[in-house]
């Protein structure tokens, strides 16, 4: 396994550059500058703003600089956020997107799962069909809702009709509980249906039956015996989720004005703040480089009869 | 299921409808202004109410199924070609041509599709081609590996076999025995396509990157619903249920589709590139 990871991890190298350098190049072949505010600056003004930031060379040899400047563990300084460093940026941004995320996920595995068993127990031994119903019920809409339309409707009723809970930014636990509920909703959605169908799986396989026939009962099976064989499918999916969550959650800080890097990805690519652009494409590239190689390794010791190789 | 799906099925039938016949079943134009009668909540003249320059917001949400459907469906359909192409040569020949199609898959797929999708329509532009190039550019590799995958299976089967010792040349196997047995599940993987895109592009359009006024698809009308939706709630329950609606009944219609189409057990998990 150690070889595969580390072939990985050289081939992740090349992903991460053309990843970059697309991003680069699309960014300075994008109509509109970071400078061109609504104000019009005089000729000689914007002539100077662009030798101070090296705009006036040619995108290569920019894209070089930027990247002899990563080398060096430096960002460089955002263009919409005057005196600010991308990395300051960054850091105070990072930690927010990545509690977000977290709290999405465990939501989503700490309801999805019991929720999955529950419609799988349901429909297995026919008693309670409408729980399985409306478990999937539950499940088709997760996907199906649009997050703005979660948003609205948790805001409407939680923020504006009952006054519990705050209906933007990020200050404190109770602020954060609408955003998580919003973006948890999609992989709660995604874990209970993957989890009943993993569950009918294994409740309609050989060792369940001798289970019953033991004389074991209702709980023990499906809880024991059932769960933990149908639990490697939903584990692998986890990985996939997390990123999602991460490179995904611009939406939900964009309808709740939480400062996380998904609103500074959108904010700065429609200011063309190129550098905070590429720092945020940066991070999430080597976020998402490590979340496909642990998905890997996990899928590996979750279930030995695969071999990574 | 069955019945939940037929349901499905005949509600994405009236929503074409809908979006085909718009002019025929709007009273008012999409882009018809009236501020005297601005801000309306629903009533008989207005069936879903008004929005901030007094246009109707049903025949603006009639209207926006027109974009939201077609955005969806060309980019599945542009997704469904090149990926079938690229999944069908690369399974079958395997080899270096399949190691050299499926990295380029393999790269596609790696990049977070939606962030890419954002930058790529600063640069096409927020017309129909920038949407349309910025969702398909990322969409079709989804369809490449399902592909893959099938025909991977298929070239080991006996029908294929038999072909070949007819002497059958190898892209009239391709195309006149492998890919029309794989009707059924590349159909699947199309009616979970169109939804992600119908989805994605409403996403764009919501943080301000899609269509242009005074056109509407169900994301912009959600986005100008979303700023006034504290006095007016209507504007963004109206677009944003019919969205959701719509995703509904195309996900019972897909899982329905799956059942009947593709043999248990092979159920591929179909990615979700609507995250968000």
């Amino acid at each position: 396994m150690v070889p595969y990871l580390l072939r990985r991890l050289v081939w992740a190298v090349p992903t991460l550059f053309l990843l970059l350098t697309l991003t680069f190049f699309f960014l300075r072949m994008a109509p509109g500058g970071p400078y061109d505010g609504e104000r019009a600056l005089t000729p000689e003004i914007r002539a100077n703003i662009m030798k101070k930031y090296g705009l006036d060379q040619p995108v290569y040899v920019q894209f070089g600089r930027w990247l002899v400047k990563v080398g060096q563990g430096d960002l460089d300084e955002s263009s919409q956020y005057l005196g600010r460093s991308v990395t300051s940026i960054v850091a105070d941004s990072l930690p927010t997107s990545m509690l977000l995320g977290f709290w999405s996920l465990v939501l989503a595995v700490a309801i999805g799962i019991p929720l999955g068993c529950l419609a799988a127990h349901a429909r297995f031994t026919g008693r309670h069909t409408w729980l399985d119903f409306g478990a999937m019920f539950i499940a088709i809409s997760g996907v199906s809702l649009p997050s703005y339309l979660v948003a609205s409707v948790l805001v409407l009723v939680f923020s504006l009709q009952l006054g519990w809970l705050p209906p933007a930014l990020w200050e404190g636990p109770s602020s954060m509980i609408l955003p998580v509920l919003t973006l948890g909703s999609r992989p709660l959605a995604i874990i209970a249906r993957l989890t009943r169908a993993s569950m009918l799986e294994s409740l309609n396989s050989d060792y369940i039956r001798t289970a019953y026939a033991k004389g074991l009962s209702d709980q023990m099976v499906v809880f024991k015996h059932a769960l933990k064989n149908s639990l490697i499918p939903v584990i692998t999916v986890v990985g996939p989720i997390a990123t999602n969550l991460v490179t995904g959650s611009f939406l939900v800080e964009m309808v709740f004005q939480i400062p996380g890097m998904g609103k500074h990805f959108v904010t700065a690519v429609i200011n063309r703040d190129y550098n905070l652009v590429m720092g945020v494409t940066l991070i999430y590239g080597v976020l998402l480089t490590i979340s496909h190689l642990l998905t890997d390794v996990f899928y590996a010791w979750a279930d030995p009869r695969i071999r990574l190789h | 299921m069955k019945r939940v799906a037929a349901i499905g099925l005949i509600f994405l039938i009236l929503i074409s409808l809908m979006a085909v016949f718009a002019p025929l079943i709007t009273r008012y134009s999409y882009d018809e202004q009236n501020i005297s009668e601005k801000l309306q909540g629903p009533s008989t003249t207005h069936w879903m109410g008004t929005d901030t320059l007094g246009r109707d917001l049903y025949s603006r949400i009639v209207y926006g199924a027109r974009m939201s459907l077609s955005v969806g469906v060309v980019t599945a359909l542009f997704a469904l070609v090149l990926g079938t192409l690229t999944g069908a040569l690369a399974g079958f020949f395997g080899g270096w041509a399949d190691r050299l199609l499926m990295s380029v898959v393999d790269l596609f797929y790696i990049f977070p599709s939606l962030l890419m999708a954002i930058l790529l329509m600063i640069l096409f532009g927020r017309g129909f081609l920038g949407i349309f190039l910025a969702l398909g550019l990322f969409a079709w590799v989804t369809q490449a590996r399902l592909v893959r995958g099938q025909v991977l299976q298929a070239r080991e089967m006996a029908y294929v076999e038999s072909a070949r010792a007819l002497g059958v040349g190898s892209m009239a196997i391709i195309f006149k025995h492998i890919l029309p047995n794989l009707w059924g599940p590349i159909i699947v993987s199309l009616t979970f396509q169109v939804p992600s895109n119908i989805m994605a592009e409403s996403f764009l359009s919501f943080i301000g990157l899609g269509l242009q006024p005074p056109y509407s698809s169900w994301g912009t009308l959600a986005s100008e619903g979303f700023r006034a939706m504290q006095s007016f709630p209507h504007l963004i329950i109206f677009p944003g249920g019919i969205l959701f609606l719509t995703m509904l009944a195309f996900n019972y219609v897909g899982d329905g589709l799956r059942d009947q189409l593709t043999e248990p057990g092979s159920h591929s998990s179909t990615r979700d590139s609507s995250e968000g």
